[in-house]
């Protein structure tokens, strides 16, 4: 597979590790803001073949993670009412709200879909024409231009039962936070490389020059990482913290053009409370008001009481690389991706469930 | 087990699945041959070995890229008896229809189970027919349960794995399940992606005559490749390691998981049998496998180790990570 | 967070495209790349192209690898 396999050369990759030992002399410790690479350097095996003075934190982007509950709840409210379907990413079935979820709410009757694309919504909605459509819009920069896109295909078609429950998130004002919480030392950031397909790179130019902290914009195939992870040490080595794009076939410094103007078309920017780190300002998107008639949360009018989140879980801590899984007195045992108490362990890229399926031998 | 409803989940094949039997069905039905639970219980009976066995299909849409639930309720039931080393001889079938579904489409599917019961040898010998009015079941379901003898110098469950052997598989992974995919998912493919859907009796007798000795058989259906694995070395008290390399998967496999974030060792097959053999046993029965047309592409994809007692697989550049059962159902992702 | 894979265009229609990837064909958006052309690979993720794939820089990446040196990084 063109694209793919080149970069998942074992030679290579011995090489690249054999450097990495090589050029790193000290303890390294090295954010992976996103949740896809962390499943990917677990699946790979790279995890256990790093040096020891290297350590991976996990960060929060893991959008099933970081989405709220009050969101959750809100997505199961509307699904139960009548003449209505909800259209989800099937990352979001299992994930626990405060009392239910939207797997258990499919099983008790309501019309919940799974989709792949906002525009297999699209379809159901116009294949539906007398029942309300609600997508559950998740994920961070590279998904919501997709969301972004298939509003302005349904208001050319003036379509009037197709709604958006917005939770999506922006990654640099989250990596600012973790930076300005102080609690957690980070020495470099492993950025994530289809993010930034859509942002570019200087969306994290702040980093390095507020913070002197390396970044490096990272593929997701096994050479990509162990390249990138040279490229962060050899940065740290030299004491010259820069933006540097490790993934250069796909990320360009100006992003993707297109999808930012659609995306700020549709959206702005407001305050996003995120689940396990608290209310991180100007981190999320909502309807600009010309698209208002598009806000599942309006259109619906559904008023959630107060989330709970379950106590003890120690998912916030871990989203911010402060704690590791085995520290929270449920994992493992309590709570298992079959029976996951927060969304880090029910999400499939989340870190405990990632930690609980791949590292319990490494 | 949690909550008070039946899930989607508890169907897949997964860990969901295995704890609904184990929670509600073993307490209430136990007996020395259920608790074994193997795909088929092996019973006595007057000096007789049999093999028996009974399965369901629910296959969502019935007619797939390679078949069609007639031919996979045949073959189904066929290969779970082939998997204890029996020699599948009788099956029933019973078919649960929904009010209005055409005949047309009925006498099909009878055709493709005629089809693929001539090709195994056996003879459908009872049957019942139900019919449920509109909305109360999914066009048609189909039952099959299935009796085979077992000869008495064959002994094949899943707890008898060992430290040392060898674990073949008899082709590629994945094409069933992305076969019926391909249809709810819109995906097309430049050379057509067909349910790999086979009887593997005749395979199996194949591999006996090589050696009796065989260790364990069973097929990768539901949940995958990394569930059965799972299953073997839970019930072997063993480990399992293989190599991400020497698994064979078809490009267009490959794609098609990468599309959908599916990992190929979940999806599910149904002509394919991995089969646990004595390490000085493996070349002949691999050779043996690689002369009938359903074990053309087979591997040896590793071996049984004593500890650590998981599945590992040791992946393409040289890592070493576990492989664990299906947790739930297998979903499309965005992340 | 993000799955996102890389095919070829192999045909355009209107904003979608067919996108092939090791032989399987999937319709997608074009809709975020319109420069996109038959022929470019592009990364697809949730049913829309987000960017299209750089040949030279694809290389030049290779290359690199390959340069890297064991024994002084």
């Amino acid at each position: 597979m063109k694209y793919l396999d080149e970069y998942r050369d074992p030679e290579l990759a011995k090489k690249l590790i054999a450097s990495i030992k090589a050029t790193s002399r000290r303890e390294v410790r090295l954010t992976e803001v996103c949740g896809t690479h962390t499943v990917a350097i677990f699946r790979s095996g790279i995890r256990g073949m790093l040096p020891e003075n290297i350590s991976l934190l996990s960060g929060p982007g893991c959008p099933v993670c970081v989405t709220p509950n009050e969101d959750i709840d809100t997505a199961i409210a509307i699904a139960r009412q009548e003449d209505t379907i909800l259209a989800t990413f099937g990352d979001m079935i299992k994930v626990p709200g405060s009392r239910s979820s939207l797997e258990i709410e499919r099983a008790e009757g309501a019309d919940i879909r799974v989709v792949y694309s906002s525009l297999d919504a699209l379809e159901i909605a116009r294949q539906n024409p007398r029942k309300k459509v609600m997508l559950f819009g998740i994920g961070f920069e590279t998904t919501s231009p997709t969301i972004a896109s298939a509003v302005l295909s349904a208001e050319s078609e003036n379509m009037d039962n197709f709604f958006v429950l917005v939770s999506h998130k922006l990654i640099p004002p989250a990596m600012k936070a973790l930076l300005d919480a102080e609690d957690v030392r980070i020495d470099g950031f492993l950025c994530p490389g289809h993010v930034s397909a859509i942002i570019g790179s200087r969306p994290y130019e702040f980093i390095p020059e507020d913070y002197g902290v390396p970044c490096v914009i990272v593929g997701f195939e096994p050479l990509d990482i162990l390249h990138s992870i040279l490229m962060a040490i050899r940065q740290l080595e030299s004491g010259n913290a820069r933006v540097e794009i490790g993934y250069r076939r796909a990320v360009r410094p100006e992003g993707n053009i297109t999808a930012l103007k659609i995306l700020e078309q549709v959206f702005e920017i407001c305050d996003a409370p995120w689940r396990g780190l608290g209310l991180i300002p100007r981190s999320g998107l909502r309807f600009r008001k010309e698209y208002g008639r598009f806000d599942a949360r309006s259109a619906f009018g559904v008023d959630v009481s107060a989330s709970s989140e379950p106590e003890g879980c120690l998912c916030g801590e871990i989203l911010r690389g402060a704690k590791m899984p085995p520290d929270c007195q449920f994992y493992g045992e309590a709570c298992t991706p079959d029976n996951p108490i927060g969304p880090c362990m029910v999400s499939s890229e989340g870190t405990c469930a990632a930690y609980f399926r791949y590292g319990g031998f490494v | 087990m949690r909550g008070d409803r039946v899930l989607l989940s508890h169907g897949s094949g997964s860990k969901a699945s295995h704890e609904l039997v184990a929670e509600l069905f073993l307490p209430a039905f136990s007996n020395p041959y259920l608790d074994q639970l193997n795909d088929q219980a092996v019973l006595e009976a007057d000096g007789l070995r049999l093999a028996y066995t009974t399965d369901s299909y629910v296959v969502d849409p019935i007619f797939f890229p390679g078949g069609d639930i007639g031919k996979l309720a045949v073959c189904g039931t066929v290969n779970d008896l082939a998997m204890s080393g029996a020699t599948p001889l009788y099956l029933s079938a019973g078919f649960i229809i929904e009010e209005g579904f055409p005949i047309d489409k009925l006498r099909t599917v009878i055709g493709s189970m005629k089809q693929a019961a001539e090709e195994a040898n056996v003879k459908i010998v009872a049957g019942d027919t139900k019919v449920v009015g509109k909305g109360n079941a999914d066009e048609l379901f189909i039952n099959t349960s299935g009796i085979g003898i077992i000869s008495k110098d064959i002994d094949i469950s899943g707890s008898g794995a060992k430290a040392g052997d060898k674990v073949i598989i008899s082709g590629s992974i994945g094409d069933h399940g992305i076969a019926v995919l391909s249809r709810r998912e819109g995906l097309e493919f430049d050379v057509p992606i067909v349910s790999d859907c086979a009887p593997l009796n005749a395979l199996v007798a194949d591999m006996l005559s090589v050696t009796r000795n065989i260790h364990c058989l069973r097929d990768p259906t539901r949940g995958g490749l990394a569930t059965i694995l799972n299953e073997l070395a839970s019930q072997s008290n063993a480990g399992i390691l293989i190599e991400e390399t020497k698994i064979p998967v078809k490009d267009a496999i490959k794609g098609a998981c990468e599309l959908l974030g599916y990992d190929p060792l979940y999806v599910a097959n149904e002509g394919k049998l991995v089969a646990i053999v004595p390490a000085e046993d493996a070349s002949q029965v691999l050779a043996k496998m690689r002369e009938n047309k359903y074990g053309r592409d087979a591997e040896i994809i590793g071996e049984v180790i004593a500890e650590p007692r998981r599945v590992l697989l040791k992946t393409a550049i040289g890592g070493t990570r576990i492989v664990d059962m299906l947790a739930g159902e297998l979903l499309p992702r965005i992340c | 967070m993000c799955l996102a894979v890389p095919g070829k265009i192999v045909s355009i229609e209107d904003s979608l495209a067919e996108v092939d990837l090791a032989g399987t064909i999937r319709k997608t958006s074009l809709l975020l790349v319109p420069d996109a052309r038959i022929g470019n690979y592009v990364l697809i993720h949730a049913g829309f192209a987000i960017q299209v794939l750089d040949e030279d820089y694809a290389l030049e990446t290779l290359k690199l690898l390959e340069a890297v040196d064991e024994v002084s990084g």
